[in-house]
């Protein structure tokens, strides 16, 4: 299709920003870039970025949403610095994201939007595609999107509003064709998505189309790019989102272990896909319960723990907050099940649809009493299937509650991810007690020599009727005891046993110099902006390394020796240090901490340049 | 539940559903008694005793679990209806039973026992209704009347109680009783009655507290009032209270009033009960605060009505017998994938 007269030009990687009004598809439009691309083969990594309102004001600043995805023929960590190529649908999105584009960057713009109302409600004085502001700045292509898709769909019955909607179709046509990118498989999406509405799919597939033509037979646009393959380990792959990743960990974890999977939660933003996504799947047994608040999502969780189920939930900081006294009582009974962490911006309700690193105090220890719990924080998108995965082993193996941090970026952002094979899983068992059919009275906390275990007798099992609680118990016998000794012995016991699982945790990978000048410390989602920072430093044979926690509680037994090898710790957070905290507290290293807390993750260039700071 | 164990079933009596704990209740509680009527019903159920739970919130009636041979879990202030639900939906073949208060069940937990009804998840709520805050020492509770003087209201309360059968209708719940402490061949009965309902059965118990509300129902209990204050319902049967059966329930245009059996009013006039009727059931739950009309107890409301546990038991059937080849690998390989050689 491509004529000569097109340039072509070959690039290892790429950023491209959608943005538009919440209504004009922009998350839809983001994601089939992104399916397409990891398709034919790249990696990549993409942040969403949207308001928390369903539709705030047409055209306003609130009510942008954006879609960040960065692809490449090379190892992608990171959505991207800043975008190459921003598609801005309306005044609004273009005011609010053009700051971030890269000099000389391309824009591409619905031009019919540009109205004198649009550019009012952005608050431009002047029209940017009529005054200087733009010009030499950037590559500008103002496109007329609207009147486009109208004339693609005159001749098709289908209401004016409906055609309107389509643009975000036509400006992801005229994406593919700059960057080589088949639209067959969107075409595909449409037709399953829109099954039953032959018009409205369309109505699509002539928007797409006309975007993509658009590109190749007119001369407006100069430059094609050429992405190529990334070097991935071999494999077969798909692309996906952390929330999916977290659910999929879990039913992947019962029928690995035989157990029935229960899901008790409330919905809240951005942890409530976890739970649609569960609920669809009662095809393997997955029982989900849609409570009535948050606590009651976890004491459902707990009853259907103590009743033999693989139990988990699912929230965000404000809903772990309310789940802490529950989170007590299935430490203080010896409760396993899982709690999911969605970060988001704190504190109350701070910002719902953004992530933030905010909470690793509080699922370290925001509850009351000496209550240790597990916790494990993923840290990439496909990462969330590891550890919602290991987090069900644990929790059985050691009959304890465990946290998983996540966050609202490794949420809704997604990568391509090896699919792997259920046998390949680490298999684990529930160790239920069987019937006692003598008359021996049963002790609900006998110990397992090696995990410390109390044994899972649950509820229908003949001669183990017991009785257990949320009170101090005896050490011995299990019942209530108010003894000063016993519960100095007590608190050490479920500390101890949570310190055990050590024995568990994989040693800690470091990249890089072994010893040297500095190491970056990351956990959970900054990952990738440390991976990419310390690999682009490395290249400049700088002293540095990093090495990232998975297990935050406990923490692996190497760290310390780890750390004791390097003059600086780094620890970027977006937080205001409650990693660096943990860390000071825990190791004589001279930690230095990277912070800031904007609700958006890292940049890796903000990381490079802080450790270049800390070397000069 | 009932029905399906009842064969092989060995003959229980009370002393093996009681805990070798010893009873920690101040002496002449009313949980005794409520404690003596359990232990006295359940060996009749038809049920193995390992697949009785006991789930209690915090208060005095909360302890009830540690006294009972039975599964047990004594949980946290106002959650044992949400913990129940949990242990229910993951093994609905469990006898399930929650022990609550006034002040755990309508007041901190009140989110989750309005949610429990109106779900009509299969589990029992026994609700030890004292009108006051025993084991933090005598605050008055969501039950006790306006004006009570309490440690936390020395000049009365400010708050109109709550009224627990109508709240429970309310909430849709399709098993309404309720009880007295001391009465007890009628509490066996609603015990039975509660267990017998598929659905939730809401049994308000009234229970005294000696220490910080003593009397609060000795006009119900005092031999020389009970029978002119207490009206025992029976299905089918017109209202007729007091001595000899001569007072009786007459609605006149929608208002309830006791009027006497004899010249003016026979019995043909006396509203008869029907427990599956949602007004009569209705009418009888406001009788609760009235001084001129008497206290009904026994079954007030009872219905069929689809169980939760059923229907999602029922939803994975069909979605397990549509999907055939659900496995593992083919859900970890599902939606658009590629290979890398």
């Amino acid at each position: 299709m491509s004529k000569q007269t097109h340039l072509t030009k070959e690039l290892d990687h790429a950023v491209i920003r959608f943005a538009g009004d919440s209504g004009d598809g922009m998350q839809l439009t983001g994601g089939r870039f992104s399916e397409t691309t990891a398709i034919i083969g790249n990696d990549l990594s993409t942040l969403p970025d949207y308001p928390a309102e369903i539709r705030a004001p047409a055209g306003t600043l609130a009510g942008v949403s954006a879609f960040q995805l960065h692809f490449g023929s090379v190892d992608i960590h990171t959505p991207g610095d800043r975008p190459d190529v921003l598609v801005a649908m309306n005044p609004a999105a273009l005011k609010v994201h053009i700051k971030d584009l890269a000099p000389g960057g391309i824009i591409i713009i619905n031009k019919n939007a540009f109205t004198e109302k649009y550019l009012k409600l952005a608050g431009y004085e002047s029209n940017p595609l009529e005054d200087d502001s733009l010009i030499g700045n950037y590559t500008v292509y103002p496109v007329e999107m609207s009147k486009l898709v109208k004339n693609a769909c005159e001749s098709l019955d289908v209401p004016k509003k409906t055609v309107e909607r389509t643009k975000n179709l036509m400006a992801l046509g005229i994406l593919f064709w700059m960057f080589n990118r088949p639209t067959e498989p969107t075409i595909r999406w449409l037709k399953e998505k829109f099954a039953k509405q032959p018009t409205i799919i369309e109505a699509n597939i002539r928007a797409l189309n006309a975007g993509y033509n658009y590109g190749s037979t007119t001369r407006i646009l100069t430059t094609r790019y050429i992405v190529g393959k990334a070097k991935l380990p071999s494999g077969t792959y798909r692309n996906i989102h952390g929330n999916y990743a977290t659910a999929l960990g879990f039913v992947a974890a019962a029928e690995r272990s035989g157990m029935s999977l229960f899901y008790g939660g409330y919905p809240i933003t951005p942890a409530s896909e976890i739970l649609h996504t569960l609920s669809a799947w009662k095809q393997f047994g997955v029982k989900t319960f849609q409570a009535e608040d948050e606590i009651a999502g976890i004491a459902s969780t707990i009853g259907a723990a103590y009743a033999g189920s693989l139990a988990v939930s699912a929230t965000s900081g404000p809903g772990l907050a309310l789940k802490a006294e529950a989170l007590g009582l299935a430490v203080m009974a010896e409760i396993p099940l899982v709690i999911v962490n969605v970060m988001r911006g704190g504190p109350s309700t701070g910002l719902p649809t953004k992530m933030e690193q905010t909470d690793l105090l509080q699922a370290l220890f925001g509850r009351n009493g000496e209550a240790p719990i597990p916790v494990i924080a993923a840290a990439t998108p496909g990462d969330c299937f590891y550890a919602s995965y290991e987090a069900c082993r644990i929790a059985v193996k050691y009959m304890t509650p465990v946290l998983v941090l996540t966050d609202g970026y490794l949420a809704n952002g997604s990568e391509p991810w090896r699919i792997p094979a259920a046998e390949d899983l680490p298999e684990f068992f529930p160790n239920f007690s069987p019937p006692d059919t003598g008359n021996g009275k049963f002790n609900p906390v006998k110990r397992d020599k090696k995990t410390q275990a109390r044994p899972w007798a649950i509820p229908g099992t003949a001669g183990l009727e017991h009785r257990i609680g949320g009170l101090e118990k005896n050490y011995d016998t299990g019942e209530v005891c108010y003894d000063p000794d016993n519960h100095m012995k007590m608190v050490t016991a479920r500390a101890d046993r949570v310190k055990g699982i050590t024995q568990d945790i994989d040693p800690l990978h470091v990249y890089g110099v072994e010893e040297g000048d500095l190491l970056v410390l990351s956990w959970g989602s900054t990952f990738g902006a440390s991976r990419s920072a310390v690999s682009h430093l490395i290249k400049e044979e700088k002293s540095v390394a990093h090495a990232h926690l998975r297990w935050i509680h406990p923490l692996p037994k190497d760290l310390g020796d780890i750390l004791s090898r390097y003059k600086t710790i780094l620890i970027p957070e977006v937080n205001t240090g409650q990693l660096s905290l943990l860390i000071r507290a825990t190791y004589p290293v001279n930690v230095k901490g990277y912070n800031q807390v904007r609700a958006r993750p890292f940049k890796s260039q903000d990381i490079i340049d802080t450790i270049n700071r800390q070397l000069d | 539940m009932g029905d399906k164990s009842m064969v092989n079933v060995k003959k229980l009596t009370r002393k093996d559903f009681s805990s070798d704990q010893m009873v920690r209740w101040c002496p002449g509680c009313g949980d005794y008694s409520i404690l003596a009527q359990v232990q006295k019903t359940l060996p009749d159920i038809g049920v193995e005793k390992e697949n009785i739970v006991f789930v209690s919130g915090i208060g005095c009636s909360s302890r009830f679990p540690y006294y009972m041979n039975t599964y047990g879990f004594h949980t946290i202030h106002g959650r044992a209806p949400a913990i129940a639900s949990g242990v229910k939906i993951a093994n609905p073949d469990l006898s399930v039973w929650i022990v609550t208060g006034d002040g755990d069940g309508l007041s901190i937990g009140g989110n989750h026992t309005i949610h429990i009804l109106r779900r009509n998840i299969d589990v029992n709520i026994l609700l030890f209704n004292n009108r006051i805050y025993g084991l933090t020492k005598g605050q008055y509770s969501p039950t006790s009347e306006l004006g009570k003087v309490s440690k936390s209201t020395p000049m009365g309360s400010l708050d109109r109680p709550f009224n627990p059968p109508a709240l429970a209708l309310g909430s849709q719940a399709t098993f309404v009783a309720r009880a007295i402490d001391v009465d007890g061949k009628p509490l066996q009965s609603m015990i039975r009655r509660a267990q017998e309902h598929r659905g939730t059965s809401f049994l308000e118990i009234y229970q005294n507290c000696l220490i910080f509300n003593d009397g609060a129902y000795s006009h119900l209990t005092d031999k020389k009032t009970k029978e002119d204050t207490v009206l025992h319902l029976e299905h089918g049967k017109p209202m007729l209270f007091g001595k000899d059966k001569k007072k009786g329930v007459f609605l006149s245009k929608n208002t309830p009033k006791v009027v006497e059996i004899g010249e003016q009013w026979s019995e043909s006039d006396i509203l008869v009960h029907n427990e599956k009727d949602w007004i009569i059931a209705s009418i009888l739950s406001h009788f609760t605060y009235r001084e001129d009309l008497p206290t009904p107890v026994g079954v007030l409301y009872a219905v069929d009505e689809p169980v939760y546990e059923d229907m999602m038991v029922d939803q994975i059937s069909h979605a397990v017998s549509q999907n055939q080849k659900a496995d593992l690998n083919s859900l970890l390989g599902s939606g658009d994938t590629w290979t890398v050689e």
